[in-house]
């Protein structure tokens, strides 16, 4: 049903620290996106998640791998990539600053469609102020032009992450990326946003990759989800699946101290995500991994494996549920090396 | 449809379209300024003092003959003590000091304007370009800031002057050209914080190129500042004019308050006691300069509401 | 064992040049020495400026009626000296973003010792130093990372540090408002584990402050939802989270959905508008322009505040006695 619209091919993305360091943010991560379905990009921070979303955007440039969409690599000239940024769109965290203070909400929908002259190519011939309140309407702001003349500060924010959406729906995209859309905003109102998106998902056929750290809200919309731990993807398929039944220890872990969650026992992990400049080798996992831990990794044989015996990087398919876990790749009874649950 | 139309005509009327808008609402927020500057005591005091000398040097020839300046034409004696006809008294040369100040005005508040305007464009094209490339072009920038501020101002002045040449536009050209990098810095600053913000790195998602960035986002975020900084490198212009003028590198057919200063000292007004000759150009500048503060430091708090009330 | 915080209908209005915006309306709370309460509600519910009265920090231009009962005295009445001594020695506060509160250029062990010195300025350095590092294991860090400046700790590490500090004058209350909220599921799950132990150990009373329901359903016995300024629901928290009364307190806890729950697949639940504006609020029930379930008569008056069963209440006129 759906194609493959925007990949992310064994990308890798380097950072020169302050102390001159190498920082891998990301460690080979392959990823795909379609029309028509909602991918979550599940991590905390430290696992390279925002970097996935702005390498695919362009923003950042792949140390190794490529972006590659609709089947041709990223031309990362100003003009090629203009091109790419009307049929992707991202919508960035934090409503508040992702706004200019001084632009009214009509300025700040506006900016993109002026900057790729929709209007002038408009098939339906409306002008600026119908594509305005038409995108604004999209995105729940009824009526737009009560909101036209409105300041960001004027805003609450719920309206103003609307207007960020209407800004990037403004442009017409095939595809949406959204970091963390709902995470600054009051509870009450997240579900609210979220329905949008999957309106939009539905209505329109866009394809969005949402960014977040809650395993909730990929439950509450995601049709694929992929699991990140320090610059890679440790586990990767269908919802259900992988929230129902993980694989990895770290998703494990992840999904067991997820408040309210009664049917698995909380595994608390120690410390936070290892430095980017000195991930640990074998699998990277490793050093906090509670199999390791408890024993049940030696117990099985594979604990030699797991501190020196790196991981291959996951296959971007869409419809297996894939683990990175040499663990979880002994106890399935089938498929290769890299544990695909098929 | 209807429904949503009528509601809108109460307040914003869809018929308008996006510059009426936008012009609209611009004229709303400078009168929320205005409004907030008039609240400044100080700053309406130095705005009305503005205005006073600036009506002077606007209407220079209603309130005193041109003849008044030419020395051929002069029919007074040598430094007279102010009285009924010369009510400021009269210079060396005979002429009327009061002409002489009312005169001076137009060229003291010129050049301090021009020089302020050279300055203003250099600093500020320097400073956005220096606080927004990252590269070699923003370094070599940053180090020529960095190298004509610290040369001093004076020597440097007096070089340009000698070289150029004595005129009115070389002396504004030449304080522009020393001034420009404490301009340049904090335009620099500025910028250099702007350019993190999340709705720089938006534009560039939306299909920005840098220089769209710059003119949409960064400059209008930076030109309150600007603003702010213009008057007060105004008030520095003219005491320097004043003072290039004083050393005699000024344009010598043209009368400056500067220029009357310098013809006093020249002339042994302070041992003869000739204080009408002195004192007059001297408060002239220290009350436009004072002025130009005073306006400046309130713009500051209408544009920085934080300031409020300090 | 006198009561450790008795809240009788404590009212908070601040006085603005538009008039005065009532931020809090009549709450009444009971927390006890050993027991976690916990206070949910979104931006503008009133439950941060109700929790500032416990130590009396509210802006000097609100007005506050009504009696705050630390330990049986009045917080709002005390004399200056007592009120000192409440401060941090009686109930501390850990504040929101607090990971922003640290002072950058001064180590944590002296940040820490700063309330142990102004509390008892004749004691010993090296008393000091035992105590900071007693505090730092307490909240899971070696002793040695007193030594360290804020910058050199992660967010969670910052935390705990927090902690530490609301901890250094042995209070008997802990107030800890949006402890976990910038930071990632692992982290606060540690944090939270941290801030229950102490509780059991150390036999102190929480406050806990969040607007995620489910995170004070795991960690709290009790729980008062807050809308509008005022208590809309209170009771155990496991009914709250799970079968909440109030249409709001169940459209809250709907807003985080069970991982695994087949009804909230591809359903999220949220409300339409946002949450009152306190200086702007509507007529009658303040929650009625959002709730599902309102009718003409929820706008006419602000609903009681009804038992349901022992220990369970509820503002809300459309939920039917059981």
């Amino acid at each position: 049903m759906t194609g493959r619209l925007l990949e992310a091919r064994k990308v890798s993305v380097e950072f020169v620290t302050r102390g001159g360091q190498v920082a891998r943010a990301l460690d080979g991560v392959d990823l795909e996106v379609g029309a028509g379905e909602i991918v979550a990009l599940v991590g905390e921070s430290g696992s390279g998640k925002t970097t996935v979303a702005r390498t695919m955007l362009g923003l950042e440039r792949p140390a190794s791998g490529e972006v590659v969409f609709e089947g041709e690599p990223l031309n990362y000239s100003l003009r090629r990539l203009r091109e790419l940024r009307r049929r992707v769109q991202m919508v960035l965290q934090d409503p508040a600053g992702a706004l200019n203070p001084r632009q009214t909400v009509y300025e700040s929908v506006a900016e993109g469609m002026r900057l790729h002259g929709i209007a002038a190519k408009d098939p339906q011939k409306r002008n600026e102020i119908e594509l305005v309140a038409a995108a604004m309407a999209s995105a729940g702001l009824r009526p737009p032009e009560r909101l036209f003349l409105r300041y960001p500060h004027e805003l609450s924010g719920g309206q103003r992450q609307r207007v960020l959406i209407a800004g990037a729906l403004a442009l017409g995209p095939e595809l949406l990326i959204a970091d963390e859309p709902v995470s600054s905003l009051d509870a009450s109102i997240r579900g609210e946003i979220l329905a949008l998106l999957l309106k939009l998902r539905d209505e329109l056929g866009l394809g969005v990759l949402v960014v977040t750290h809650d395993l909730g809200l990929a439950w509450n919309i995601a049709d694929r989800i992929a699991v990140m731990y320090l610059g890679r993807v440790v586990e990767a398929g269908p919802t259900e699946e992988v929230l129902q039944a993980p694989q990895h220890p770290y998703t494990q872990a992840l999904l067991s101290v997820v408040p309210e969650i009664e049917e698995l026992r909380p595994v608390v992990l120690t410390g936070e995500i290892p430095d980017p400049t000195r991930i640990p080798g074998g699998c990277r996992f490793h050093p906090r991994c509670p199999a390791v831990a408890d024993g049940s990794a030696a117990a099985d044989g594979v604990e030699e494996a797991c501190r020196t015996l790196p991981l291959e990087i996951l296959p971007p398919d869409p419809r297996g549920h894939h683990v990175a876990c040499h663990l979880a790749a002994l106890r399935s009874t089938t498929g290769p090396r890299t544990g695909s649950i098929v | 449809m209807s429904a949503a139309e009528h509601e809108a005509t109460d307040e914003h009327p869809v018929r308008l379209s996006a510059r009426q808008l936008a012009r609209r609402r611009r004229r709303e927020s400078f009168m929320r300024g205005w409004r907030t500057f008039r609240r400044n005591r100080s700053g309406m005091l130095g705005l009305v003092v503005l205005g006073l000398f600036a009506f002077i040097a606007l209407a220079a020839p209603l309130l005193a003959s041109a003849e008044g300046l030419e020395v051929t034409k002069a029919t007074g004696g040598v430094l007279e003590p102010p009285s009924s006809e010369y009510w400021l008294g009269t210079d060396d040369q005979g002429r009327s000091v009061l002409t002489l100040l009312i005169w001076g005005a137009r060229i003291s508040l010129f050049v301090g304007l021009a020089a302020t305007v050279i300055s203003m464009v250099i600093g500020t094209l320097v400073g956005l370009i220096s606080g927004y490339s990252s590269g070699w072009s923003a370094a070599v920038l940053f180090r020529l800031t960095e190298w004509f501020l610290v040369i001093p101002f004076l020597p440097l002045a007096i070089v340009l002057a000698t070289v150029l040449g004595r005129s009115l536009f070389n002396i504004a050209l030449v304080i522009g050209v020393t001034s420009w990098p404490s301009t340049a810095l904090l335009i620099r600053s500025q910028t250099l914080s702007i350019k993190e913000r999340a709705y720089i790195e938006r534009a560039r998602v939306l299909g920005a190129g840098r220089w769209h960035q710059i003119r949409k986002h960064v400059l209008p975020n930076v030109m309150p500042m600007v603003f702010a900084n213009t008057t007060l490198t105004v008030a520095i212009a003219i005491l320097a004019e004043t003072t290039l003028s004083f050393l005699g590198l000024g344009d010598p057919t043209r009368v400056s308050w500067g220029s009357m200063l310098e013809d006093a000292f020249q002339v042994g007004a302070i041992t003869t006691g000739a204080w009408w000759f002195i004192v007059p150009p001297g408060v002239c500048v220290v009350l436009v300069v004072l002025a130009f503060t005073l306006v400046g430091q309130a713009l500051e708090e209408v544009l920085n509401p934080r300031l409020k009330g300090r | 064992m006198s009561d450790l915080l008795r809240m009788r209908d404590v009212s908070l209005t601040y006085r603005t040049e538009e008039g005065d915006v009532p931020a809090v309306r009549d709450v009444n709370l009971d927390l006890d020495r050993g027991e976690i309460l916990g206070l949910a509600g979104e931006s503008g519910c009133g439950k941060s400026t109700v929790a500032s009265t416990i130590l009396r920090l509210q802006p000097p231009t609100a007005r506050v009626t009504g009696e705050v009962l630390f330990e049986g005295e009045d917080v709002l009445t005390m004399r200056w000296g007592d009120l000192r001594a409440l401060r941090w020695a009686g109930a501390s506060i850990v504040f929101q973003g607090a990971l922003h509160s640290l002072n950058p250029v001064r180590r944590v062990g002296d940040q820490i010792a700063e309330p142990i010195h102004l509390h008892d300025p004749d004691i010993s350095d090296k008393k000091v130093e035992a105590r900071v590092g007693e505090l730092l294991e307490q909240v899971g860090l070696p002793a040695a990372r007193a030594r360290a400046y804020p910058h050199q700790l992660s967010g969670g590490q910052k935390q705990r540090i927090m902690i530490a500090m609301a901890l250094a004058c042995r209070p008997r209350l802990i107030v800890a408002d949006e402890p976990t909220t910038a930071l990632d599921v692992m982290v606060q799950a540690q944090v939270l584990h941290v801030l229950s132990g102490l509780v059991h150990e150390l036999g102190v009373g929480m406050l806990m402050i969040s607007h995620d329901l489910s995170v004070l359903a795991d960690l709290c016995d009790r729980i008062v939802v807050m809308y509008g300024g005022r208590v809309v629901e209170q009771g155990p928290s496991k009914l709250v989270f799970g079968e909440a009364l109030h249409p709001y307190a169940a459209a809250l806890s709907a807003a985080f959905p069970r991982v695994g729950d087949p009804a909230a697949r591809f359903a999220p639940s949220g409300l339409p508008g946002d949450p009152p504006d306190p200086a702007d609020l509507p007529p009658g029930c303040s929650f009625a322009p959002r709730c599902p379930r309102a009718i003409d008569e929820c706008t006419r008056a602000l609903p009681e505040l009804r038992s349901f069963g022992a220990d369970r209440q509820a503002a809300c006129i459309r939920v039917e006695q059981p």
